[in-house]
C-alpha cells in the first residue's frame, strides 16, 4: 500500500496517481487547490509544500517520491478551530498579502526555514525565499512577516515552558 | 475611518489557500480547453485540419473561426483583435484554434495533433521595417503602418534654440516588458439553464470581458455575466488578452453545451499577451546658462505589435506628459504607434509615463552636469509649481502642487547632498563604485481625456443592521476592495465588520470602466462616498422622529446612529428594524462622475487630467567593476497620495511598484527575435527576486485632494514609474557612463 500523509491525514495512493506531479495530485484528486501553479517548471516557487519539513515544489515532485512522506500544505496551516498558524497571522498583520497567489508558497517556504532557524536574520529570510517569486509586494512586508511570526513563534515556545506561567 | 495596521478583507482567505482564483473552480461535467498557435509570423490563408486532432481520445471539439456565431475579432479602441484567426495570421501570439476535450492532458495531446498551413508573408519585425516605403500593411484597418499620431504644440522651440548655452540632443530606447502576474489566464464558463453563460475569469476589466464575450457569441450583454473572483495580479495585463480567453471558453462552453475550463500554460500567457510598449525616445533640449528649459523637441515612437489595443491611450499619456513634471514654456512632441507583426503591446501599469520618465530624468542629470548645476537645483528650476502651467497648457491649480516638498522629504530621509557627494563616477579603490540617484515626476490620476470617466457604489442595508457594500471597481489584488470598505465605514461611523463587501458581476452593477489608470481609490472611494451619503440622508429622514431631533441633526458615529446632543441612539439592529417597518428600503445607489478634463487633438493642449499625483524615489547602489553587476543598497519612494486610507497596503504598493520598475531597469527583457519569443517562463525571463531587493523606504505625502471626496487620489502607477531613471542616474553617477537603453546591462569594458 503506497501512503502519503498530507495534513494529518493518511491517504492510500492509487497506481495510476503514482505518475502524477505532487501538484496535480493535491489539487486535482485531493481538491487541496491552496498549492498554486504558477509556472509548472519549478521557477517561481507558487506550488512550494512541506515534505517532511523541507519546502519542496509540488509541480517538480512526483508523488511516487512523496510517498511514505509528511506534506503539509497551507490549508494544513491553519489548527483545528480555525486557529491560524503565527506565520498565517503574521502575513495578515504586516501586510504581506496582495494578490495572495504567492501567498501560500512563501508561507510554506517559511514555515520550512523556521523549523531550521527559528530566529532568521533578515538577511537569512530572504535566502530561504529566494525561490519563491512575488509581483505584488516587492518583498519587504513578506520579509516583515517572516520575522514578526519567529517572535511571536519563540515567545509561545518560552510562555510553554515549565516555570514560566504568570 | 484609517488605519495603519493592515486591512484586507481577502487576507484570511488568501492566508488559508481557501482564497478562489479561476484555476480553483471547478463544475460537475466539465471539460478542458487549450488554444493552438501555429508557427507563422505572418501569414494568409490559413488551413486548420483538425481531424486527426478529433479522433485523439478524449477530444470533444475543435473550434475555429468558422464556429463564431459572433465576430472574431475585437478590441477596445479598433476591432481587430482575432480571438480566433480567420485567414490572416499576423504575428506568433494567434490563436488559430481551441480544443476543447474531457481533460486538459487529452486537449493538450489533441491540440498537438491539429495541422495549420498557410502561406508565409514578409512580416515586419522592427519600427524602421514598418516605416520604410512600400513595407507591407500590418493592420486589417490603417493604410500605413502609423496606427496613432499624437502631437503637442505649446509655443515655438525652433526659434530658441540658437539663444540657448546648451542644446542636448539624446535618444532612448527602452524594451518590451512582461506583467508576469503570479497567476497565468484561466477562465471556468458555465452556460445556465436561463440562457446565460457565466464566466470566472482570471481578468481585471469585467464589463471588457463581457463584450468581448458577447462580440465572439454575438449576443447581447445581457447573455453575459462576469463574476468578480480572486485575481493573482493584473498591473494592466489582464484587460483585452485575459477577456478574449474568457470569451474563447464562454465560446467553447455554448458550443458544447457544457462548463469548460481553459487555464493556460505559462508559456502560452507569455507568448498571447500584450507587452509593455518598447519605445525609441529622440530629445532636442535648449537650456539657458541658469538652467532654465528654454526649448524641447521630442520624436517617439512605440512598437504597438500586430494589432492596436489601447495604443491610442498609452501614446497619448506618453504626449500629456512627454517632458516630466516640467513647467516648459516652448515645446513641441510627435508621438507615434507604430505597427509591426510582434507579439501586440497594451496597457501596463504605468501606461506610456515611464518609457518618458526614463529619458526626461536622465536629461535633467545631464544638463545639470554639463552646466555644474546640482540636479536637484536644476529640478527645482523647472518643475510644476503652485499655479503653473503644464506642457498641455493646463494651469496647476485646485489641488495642491507638492513636488518640491516630496522631493524634499525623500532627498532628506535618504541623505542625498551628503552621499551624492560620495558617488565614484568611476573613480574607486575598490571594486565597488558607489552612486546615489534620484528622480522625481507627475501623474495625471485617473483616465484624464483618455475617456469617459465614472464609477458606481451599491449599498445595501440589512435587517440585522449588517451592511453589504459593492462598487464597479474590481480587486486585481491590490486591495481595492479593503479600501472601499475602510471609506464606508468612516462615512457610516460603523465597526468594519459590519460591513462585507458584495463580489458583484456585470449583470449586477453598472458597467464602471476598468480598473487601471490609478482610478480605483480615487473613482470607487468617491463613489462610495456619494452612496453613503444619499444612505445618510435616508436614514435621517426616516430616524429623526424616533431619536426626537430634526433629520439634519442625526448624526453616525462609534457604531450607532445618534440624535442631538446624544440624548437618544439607536443601534443599527434598531435602525433597520425602525425602517422595516416603515416599509422603506435602506438602500442607495451613487454615481461619482470625474471632474470635466479637456483636450484638443490637434495641438495636444487641454486640462488633461483633473488632479496628479507627486512622486520622489531616490535609490544608492554600487557597481562591481570587474563584473558590471549592480548591487542595490537602498531605496527610498516618496508620493503625495491625497490621503492614505490603508497604509500598509499603501506602502505595499508603493514597494510592489518600485521593484517591478527595477526589473524593468536591470534584468527584464522580453526578447523578439523574428517575431517569437525565446523568454517564455520565469527561467528566462527575469524578474526580481526577494534577494534582488533592498530594504526600502516609504514616505507617505498627504495633501488631501478637493478633486477626490475622500482626499485620496491613488499610488498603483506612480509607485512604478520614476525608478528606473533613478537607477540610471545612479549607475552614472557610480560609473561615470551614460546608459540610455533599457535595461541597463553593464559590460566590465564599459568601466574600464
Amino acid at each position: 500500500m503506497n501512503t502519503i500523509n498530507i495534513n494529518g491525514t493518511d491517504f492510500d495512493v492509487k497506481d495510476e496517481e503514482l505518475e502524477l506531479t505532487l501538484l496535480d495530485y493535491l489539487r486535482e484528486r485531493r481538491f487541496l487547490t491552496g498549492t498554486k501553479n504558477g509556472c509548472e517548471k519549478g521557477l517561481c516557487g507558487s506550488c512550494t509544500v512541506a515534505i517532511d519539513d523541507k519546502a519542496l515544489r509540488a509541480c517538480k515532485t512526483p508523488v511516487k517520491k512523496a510517498v511514505g512522506t509528511k506534506v503539509v500544505t497551507i490549508e494544513g496551516m491553519e489548527g483545528k478551530g480555525g486557529t491560524l498558524h503565527p506565520l498565517q497571522k503574521a502575513f495578515m498583520d504586516a501586510g504581506a498579502i496582495q494578490c495572495g497567489f504567492c501567498t501560500p508558497g512563501m508561507v510554506m517556504s517559511s514555515y520550512a526555514l523556521l523549523v531550521r532557524d527559528p530566529a532568521p536574520s533578515r538577511d537569512a529570510i530572504r535566502k530561504a525565499l529566494r525561490g519563491n517569486l512575488c509581483r505584488c509586494t516587492g518583498y519587504q512586508q513578506i520579509v516583515d512577516a517572516v520575522e514578526l511570526a519567529a517572535k511571536v513563534i519563540r515567545e509561545q515556545a518560552v510562555s510553554a515552558r515549565p516555570g514560566c506561567e504568570e | 475611518m484609517r488605519t495603519d495596521n493592515a486591512f484586507r478583507n481577502d487576507a484570511r482567505a488568501k492566508v488559508t489557500g481557501r482564497a478562489t482564483y479561476a484555476d480553483d473552480v471547478s463544475f460537475a461535467g466539465m471539460l478542458h480547453a487549450v488554444p493552438v498557435y501555429s508557427e507563422y509570423i505572418s501569414a494568409k490563408d490559413l488551413h486548420i485540419d483538425a481531424t486527426a486532432a478529433l479522433a485523439s481520445p478524449g477530444c470533444v471539439r475543435v473550434i475555429t473561426a468558422a464556429d463564431v456565431p459572433g465576430s472574431a475579432v475585437f478590441g477596445q479602441i479598433e476591432k481587430d483583435y482575432p480571438m480566433l484567426v480567420a485567414d490572416r495570421i499576423r504575428s506568433w501570439g494567434d490563436v488559430c484554434a481551441i480544443v476543447v476535450a474531457d481533460t486538459r492532458e487529452a486537449a493538450k495531446a489533441a491540440a498537438a495533433l491539429v495541422s495549420i498551413t498557410a502561406t508565409a508573408m514578409k512580416p515586419v519585425l522592427t519600427i524602421d521595417e514598418a516605416l520604410e516605403p512600400g513595407a507591407p500593411v500590418v493592420s486589417s484597418w490603417g493604410d500605413s503602418n502609423i496606427v496613432t499620431h499624437h502631437r503637442l504644440r505649446h509655443g515655438d522651440p525652433e526659434p530658441l534654440f540658437a539663444g540657448c548655452e546648451l542644446i542636448l540632443e539624446e535618444d532612448f530606447t527602452t524594451q518590451a516588458i512582461e506583467h508576469a502576474y503570479m497567476e497565468p489566464e484561466a477562465a471556468v464558463c458555465v452556460p445556465r439553464s436561463d440562457g446565460v453563460v457565466e464566466i470566472y475569469g482570471s481578468m481585471q476589466h469585467p464589463f471588457s470581458t463581457r463584450r468581448f464575450t458577447a462580440a465572439l457569441l454575438g449576443e447581447p450583454l445581457s447573455n453575459v455575466e462576469v463574476y468578480t473572483i480572486a485575481v493573482g495580479g493584473g498591473f494592466g495585463g489582464k484587460d483585452d488578452n485575459a477577456a478574449a480567453v474568457c470569451a474563447r471558453t464562454a465560446l467553447a462552453a455554448r458550443l458544447t453545451g457544457r462548463p469548460v475550463k481553459m487555464r493556460y500554460d505559462r508559456e502560452w500567457s507569455m507568448r498571447e499577451t500584450y507587452k509593455r510598449h518598447p519605445y525609441r525616445l529622440h530629445y532636442k533640449v535648449g537650456v539657458s546658462s541658469e538652467g532654465k528649459v528654454l526649448a524641447v523637441k521630442t520624436t517617439m515612437q512605440a512598437d504597438s505589435g500586430a494589432y492596436l489595443s489601447v495604443t491610442p491611450w498609452v501614446t497619448w499619456r506618453s504626449t500629456a506628459q512627454c517632458f516630466g513634471p516640467y513647467s516648459i514654456d516652448n515645446i513641441h512632441a510627435d508621438v507615434y504607434g507604430i505597427a509591426t507583426n510582434n507579439i501586440f503591446t497594451g496597457a501596463m501599469r504605468g501606461f506610456g509615463a515611464p518609457q518618458v520618465n526614463f529619458a526626461v530624468e536622465q536629461l535633467m542629470d545631464m544638463i545639470g552636469h554639463k552646466l555644474k548645476i546640482h540636479p536637484l537645483g536644476l529640478r527645482r528650476i523647472n518643475m510644476v509649481k503652485q499655479d503653473s502651467v503644464t506642457v498641455t497648457g493646463q494651469k496647476m491649480t485646485g489641488h495642491t502642487v507638492s513636488l518640491e516638498d516630496v522631493m524634499n522629504q525623500v532627498v532628506h530621509e535618504i541623505g542625498y547632498r551628503k552621499k551624492y557627494e560620495n558617488c565614484s563616477f568611476g573613480k574607486s579603490e575598490t571594486d565597488e563604485l558607489y552612486g546615489i540617484g534620484l528622480a522625481i515626476s507627475y501623474r495625471g490620476a485617473s483616465l484624464g481625456a483618455e475617456g469617459m470617466d465614472f464609477c458606481s457604489c451599491i449599498i445595501n442595508g440589512q435587517y440585522d443592521g449588517s451592511i453589504l457594500l459593492e462598487t464597479g471597481i474590481h480587486e486585481n489584488g491590490q486591495g481595492s476592495e479593503s479600501t472601499m470598505v475602510l471609506v464606508l465605514a468612516e462615512e457610516l461611523g460603523v465597526d468594519l465588520k459590519r460591513i462585507r463587501y458584495r463580489r458583484s458581476s456585470t449583470s449586477a452593477i453598472p458597467d464602471s470602466g476598468t480598473t487601471v489608470a490609478t482610478r480605483g481609490t480615487i473613482m470607487g472611494g468617491s463613489s462610495v462616498v456619494i452612496a453613503a451619503k444619499q444612505y445618510k440622508e435616508l436614514l435621517q429622514k426616516h430616524l429623526a422622529e424616533r431619536l426626537r431631533c430634526k433629520p439634519e441633526e442625526v448624526t453616525f458615529h462609534d457604531d450607532k446612529i445618534w440624535g442631538l446632543n446624544f440624548a437618544y441612539s439607536l443601534t443599527w439592529e434598531e435602525a433597520m428594524r425602525e425602517l422595516f417597518l416603515q416599509r422603506i428600503t435602506p438602500y442607495a445607489f451613487g454615481t461619482f462622475q470625474a471632474p470635466p478634463v479637456s483636450w484638443d487633438d490637434t495641438n495636444g493642449q487641454g486640462d488633461a487630467y483633473f488632479t496628479f499625483v507627486y512622486s520622489c524615489q531616490a535609490v544608492e547602489l554600487s557597481v562591481n567593476k570587474k563584473t558590471g553587476k549592480v548591487t542595490m543598497l537602498n531605496i527610498v519612494a516618496g508620493h503625495d497620495i491625497g490621503k492614505a486610507i490603508n497604509k500598509a497596503m499603501l506602502l505595499g504598493q508603493m514597494y510592489g511598484g518600485v521593484v517591478q520598475g527595477m526589473g524593468m531597469a536591470l534584468m527584464e527583457d522580453f526578447v523578439r527575435q523574428d517575431g517569437k519569443s525565446t523568454t517564455l517562463n520565469f527561467d528566462k525571463y527575469l524578474i526580481p527576486r526577494i534577494t534582488d531587493v533592498p530594504e526600502m523606504t516609504g514616505i507617505i505625502v498627504e495633501n488631501h485632494d478637493p478633486n477626490s471626496l475622500t482626499g485620496a487620489k491613488g499610488i498603483g502607477e506612480p509607485a512604478l514609474e520614476l525608478i528606473a531613471p533613478a537607477i540610471a542616474n545612479a549607475v552614472y553617477n557610480a560609473t561615470g557612463v551614460r546608459y540610455k537603453d533599457m535595461p541597463i546591462r553593464i559590460r566590465p569594458e564599459d568601466l574600464a
